[in-house]
This record gives C-alpha cells, sequence and structure tokens, in this order.
C-alpha cells in the first residue's frame, strides 16, 4: 500500500480531567471497550486547567482534532472549572472558524468516571466527524515543510519571545 | 485602566498582507488587566495569525514579546536588538503604546492589533465600563464621584434630561442615567441640595478641541546638559 492509499486515521488529542474522563477512558479500556487508538490523552487536574492558547497551540502543532473531556455539570471537583472550559472551548472554535479551520475539530464533553461506555462511544463519534472533515490543513502543510519553524530550544516554543521577556524570565505562560 | 479590544483577525491579516516575519509586541499594563493585549493574549493572536496565514499559503512568521509598559522609551529599548530580522511590529498596546514604538523605531512599520477604547474599570469578571474622558477640568467633586462627561450621552452638567426613564437612559436602556445615579448618590450623603446650584457651560478648552495636550513639570525636568 503507498502512502497515498494509506487511510486517515485522524490524529486526536483529548484533554481529560483526572476525576471523571480520564477515568472513564480507563474504564472503557478494563472493560474492553474500543475507541479509536489514534486518540491521544492528556491527563489534566481539572479541565478548569485548558486555556485558550493551548488550545490554538495544540491545533497549530498539526492536531486533526481536539476533545475537552470534564466533568458533569455541577460536579466538578473544583466548582466551575468544567464550566470555564465550556467557555474557553466556545471561544477558541470561534477563533478556529476565523482562522479557516471547521470548528466541529474542536468539540467538549461531559462525563462522570462511571461513564467508560460513553467515553469510547463519545471518543469515536469523535473519530468518525473528524474524518469525514479530513485531515488538519495545518497538519498535512507542516508535513509538506511549508511551515517556517523557529522556536525555543529550551521549552520547544514554536515563537520565542526576545530578551527581557516574560518568557526569559520563566514565567511567561 | 486603559481599556481596548482585539482588531477582528480579518482586519489584521489584511493589515499584514505582504509582511513575512512580524514581532507582536504586548504590554504587562493596561492592556493586560482587560485581557486585550498581555502575554497570553499576544501567543494566542500570534498563533492565529500564523494559523490563518499558512492555511492561505503565505506563511508568516510571527515572534512574540511583551514589554513591562509600551508606552514608556526605557521599557521598549530593549526591543532594538534583533528587530532589523522583522519585517513589521504589531503592537498590541493601546494606542499610546503603538505610537511609542513608532517613534522610538521610525524606520520599522508599526501596525496597532488592538482598538483602544476607553478608560474605564472592569464593574464584573469580563465586563469593562467607561468611567472617564480625560476631559482635562474634573468636576468629581461637585457630582459625587459620578462623572457626567463620561457617562452621560449628552454630557449635561444639570441633569438629568428628559430622557431618563426610570433610572435608565433613552440612549440605550441598559445605561443607567448618570444624572440619577447623581442625584442618588448625593442625596444618600444629605448633599442633594447642593444640585439646585446651576452650573455654567463647561469649558471645553481643557478637552480636546486644542489638538494633543501636553503638561510640562518643570521640577521634574532634566536641568540642560550645559547646566550639568
Amino acid at each position: 500500500m503507498t502512502v497515498a492509499e494509506t487511510p486517515f486515521e485522524p490524529k486526536i488529542v483529548a484533554f481529560c480531567c483526572r476525576h471523571c474522563a480520564y477515568a472513564a477512558a480507563d474504564l472503557a479500556g478494563t472493560s474492553r471497550l474500543a475507541y479509536p487508538p489514534s486518540l491521544n490523552i492528556v491527563e489534566l487536574p481539572c479541565t478548569g486547567r485548558v486555556d485558550v492558547l493551548e488550545l490554538l497551540r495544540t491545533f497549530e502543532d498539526g492536531v486533526d482534532g481536539l476533545l475537552v473531556a470534564g466533568c458533569l455539570p455541577g460536579r466538578c471537583h473544583y466548582l466551575a472549572g468544567n464550566l470555564h472550559a465550556r467557555q474557553r472551548v466556545d471561544y477558541a472554535q470561534r477563533w478556529l472558524e476565523d482562522i479557516g479551520l471547521e470548528g466541529e475539530r474542536l468539540r467538549m464533553i461531559n462525563l462522570s468516571a462511571a461513564m467508560g461506555a460513553q467515553f469510547a462511544e463519545l471518543a469515536t463519534e469523535m473519530a468518525e466527524t473528524i474524518k469525514s472533515l479530513g485531515p488538519s490543513p495545518l497538519g498535512t502543510r507542516r508535513a509538506a515543510g511549508e511551515i517556517p519553524t523557529t522556536g525555543c530550544a529550551a521549552c520547544g516554543d514554536p515563537a520565542p519571545l526576545l530578551a527581557e521577556s516574560a518568557h526569559d524570565r520563566g514565567d511567561g505562560r | 485602566m486603559i481599556v481596548a479590544k482585539q482588531k477582528p483577525l480579518s482586519e489584521l491579516t489584511a493589515m499584514l498582507d505582504g509582511y513575512r516575519n512580524v514581532l507582536a509586541v504586548g504590554c504587562g499594563t493596561c492592556v493586560t488587566v482587560c485581557f486585550a493585549g498581555g502575554v497570553k493574549e499576544v501567543g494566542i493572536l500570534a498563533s492565529a495569525l500564523r494559523m490563518a496565514r499558512r492555511l492561505d499559503g503565505q506563511p508568516m512568521s510571527v515572534a512574540e514579546t511583551t514589554v513591562q509598559r509600551q508606552c514608556e522609551a526605557e521599557y521598549i529599548a530593549p526591543l532594538a536588538e534583533g528587530l532589523d530580522e522583522f519585517d513589521a511590529i504589531l503592537s498590541l498596546g493601546c494606542g499610546v503604546g503603538v505610537q511609542t514604538l513608532a517613534e522610538r523605531f521610525p524606520d520599522k512599520r508599526v501596525l496597532p492589533a488592538l482598538d483602544t477604547t476607553f478608560m474605564g474599570l472592569p464593574t464584573e469578571q469580563g465586563v469593562w465600563e467607561e468611567r472617564c474622558q480625560g476631559c482635562g477640568h474634573c468636576v468629581l467633586d461637585i457630582t459625587g464621584g459620578i462623572c457626567p462627561v463620561s457617562r452621560c450621552a449628552k454630557q449635561l452638567m444639570n441633569g438629568p434630561c428628559g430622557g431618563s426613564q426610570g433610572g435608565m437612559c433613552e440612549v440605550d436602556s441598559d445605561t443607567p442615567c448618570a444624572w440619577q445615579l447623581i442625584w442618588e448618590r448625593l442625596d444618600r450623603q444629605g448633599l442633594a441640595d447642593r444640585l439646585l446650584e446651576i452650573q455654567p457651560p463647561r469649558d471645553w478648552s481643557t478637552s480636546r478641541d486644542g489638538g494633543p495636550r501636553r503638561i510640562v513639570r518643570d521640577d521634574l525636568r532634566l536641568p540642560p546638559p550645559e547646566d550639568v
């Protein structure tokens, strides 16, 4: 099979709250429920940790889809982290559309730790959505070497800050 | 604080058309606390611009930095080092910051990423309202700490007008009538009778009619070099 014939397997990152969705993903696994292997799970202390900057930078790095999975409304261990995350996801979706990417590439879901089956189902649904949209044009263009990347060797920041900046002080972000 | 908001991405991409290597400069003061031009907003906008331009097939490098205070030459001086490599500076400072950069680096294109909007305060998280127009002659002593110049649509000095309806302004039903607030405030302080004194027409010469305003403090100026 040539490269051109390789079926598109979307690269999806899932930011998962450790109190719910991360445990739900674990439950899906131990329950032998299949979900897309291309899902890269990142454990967070709470989805309230998610920031618009990180969401956009993840897309800039060429990911095809991004899932933010937090606790059910009213069940956040930090009271409102999942609600803040929802607001930021909505805001980031508007940025994506302004940029020229489909907003559906970013989605937030809410789960409890007991909802392993739902996690597998929603992750599969997300993968299908991204498959129908196709690969991120940012990812393919990057693969084709069209992106001039310069970065900070220390932290991997694609756009390093200048001297005397917050970046160099280590408190930039 | 000076309150600003980011220009639409479409306006910025049009403004930056043709540039390939841009330095986005944030400001760590007013526009940081109104979430328009601080470190994080610089990061978000720079990332968005890089992606938008990549999708247009015209990749653009956008480097990021944020200075503590963009409106003073001393704080932006370190930017001189390494500036040659950039086609343009995209300032996420207020209008003063943009102009300070443009004055300090006159050979460089300096472009505004923000629309500077007003001097104001946050009334709740995520909401800012205007409180001062810098008219040059403060009357807050007369009006109980509520500014009729910035908060009354007609800038009345002897209000309210007939458009005050149920405590709200006829211009916008979500905007409280400034003069209603002034009367209530002074009444609460037992000073409402002071408002019966008619204020004369305002002297607007201290405001924006005479071109850019200037304050000179001789006690603070540096002595001429020949005297040192």
